[in-house]
């Protein structure tokens, strides 16, 4: 091939690139704020609510609040960081029949489809894997702003044992309840206005 | 002309009735305090641990009522006895009846703290008056079993007393708490 065919390839392909469909293009990615985001998740043992949290947890956000269905949101959680109040439960959950951490250091969720259902209010869909079990979940969401800040909020309930959390003994919901809720709230950099 | 009100030889039913009950009670949830504590983590330990909070809000509750009844309600009149006597059965009754309230809010506040409201019967939620926060709870976990320690300690008191009384005195005090008509 000659050194010129070879440019006007290069030029072409370089066009090509220039006109993908707007639609395609990835939204400009969001940066979490540790301070000020949490992810809790409340269990009920005997109709006792017991409240724990994660303390680390990373987020890949590209989400254009006009056109969200263009958008991505994906999760990754440090299982071993979850933090009750009571030092003997933080001993018990990075256990095999709970969370498995040695296994299984992180829970993972990552968006199939992301669409608006209100003012500031998304519906996510997508997969969400904790211990080596992935299930579908669909996640609502709440997005407020005041000036460059966003807070994305929301909450949504899991089975554990669709996911295995609490086996053997601890499989009995009498004592500890199979519903989990999660709570989360984001602090957002580099969202684009609603 | 008036007759005086003579003091009752015997406590009322309602007073017998809630000594002994509660006795059983508060025997129950010590002993049991006292086994669950070193019990590993596992459902059986979630479900005593529980138990126990039960035992202790309606101890909490039946200590109320028994001290608006023993407010309201005259006791048998004082046997015959040395003052220091006297003075030490009476101090014991008011240390009983504080601890019958310290030694369960306590274990409510330490229930809070750690994490863990109360919710009676896994059906009432208790309110918290104190946040979750694991200093706190450590402290509190020791005050509520001091206190429980200390209850021990006037209730083993309290019951030599009233044996030595009944049994070398032979004045019949137990005959005043005893269940059943006079």
């Amino acid at each position: 091939m000659s050194s010129r065919a070879l440019l006007t390839l290069t030029l072409l392909a370089a066009l090509a690139g220039a006109f993908v469909p707007p639609a395609l293009a990835q939204p400009k990615p969001a940066q979490l704020q540790a301070a000020g985001s949490e992810i809790v998740f409340i269990t009920k043992q005997m109709g006792v609510p017991v409240e724990g949290k994660f303390t680390k947890f990373t987020a890949q956000i590209a989400l254009d609040p006009k056109k969200p269905e263009t958008g991505t949101v994906a999760f990754t959680i440090d299982t071993g960081s979850a933090r009750f109040g009571s030092a003997e439960i933080d001993a018990e959950v990075p256990k095999a029949t709970w969370l498995n951490v040695a296994k299984f250091p992180r829970a993972t969720f990552a968006s199939s489809s992301i669409k608006a259902v209100g003012a500031g209010k998304f519906e996510v869909a997508g997969k969400l894997s904790i211990k080596g079990s992935v299930h579908d979940v669909v996640v609502p969401v709440q997005v407020t702003q005041t000036g460059a800040a966003s807070t994305a909020s929301g909450a949504f309930s899991i089975k554990r044992l669709e996911f295995k959390v609490g086996e053997a003994e601890w499989a009995d919901t009498s004592m500890v309840a199979n519903d989990i809720q999660i709570r989360f709230k984001l602090a957002l950099s580099g969202l684009a206005p609603l | 002309m008036q007759t005086p009100v003579l003091s009752p030889s015997r406590y009322s039913t309602v007073a017998i009735t809630l000594h002994w009950l509660l006795a059983l009670m508060i025997v129950c949830s010590f002993s049991l305090g006292l086994y669950m504590s070193d019990l590993p983590f596992s459902p059986t330990r979630l479900k005593l641990f529980n138990w126990h909070k039960w035992a202790g809000i309606t101890i909490l509750t039946l200590s109320t009522l028994r001290l608006l009844w023993r407010l309201t309600h005259r006791p048998p009149a004082d046997l015959s006895m040395p003052a220091w006597q006297r003075l030490a059965a009476h101090g014991a009754h008011w240390a009983l009846y504080a601890l019958f309230f310290a030694v369960p809010l306590m274990g409510w506040a330490y229930s809070s703290a750690a994490g863990f409201p109360v919710v009676v019967f896994g059906v009432l939620p208790l309110p918290d008056f104190v946040a979750p926060d694991r200093a706190v709870a450590e402290i509190l976990k020791e005050r509520h079993g001091q206190l429980a320690w200390a209850l021990a300690v006037v209730v083993v008191v309290h019951v030599a007393a009233a044996l030595k009384h009944h049994f070398i005195d032979r004045d019949g005090l137990l005959l005043r708490m005893r269940p059943g008509r006079g």
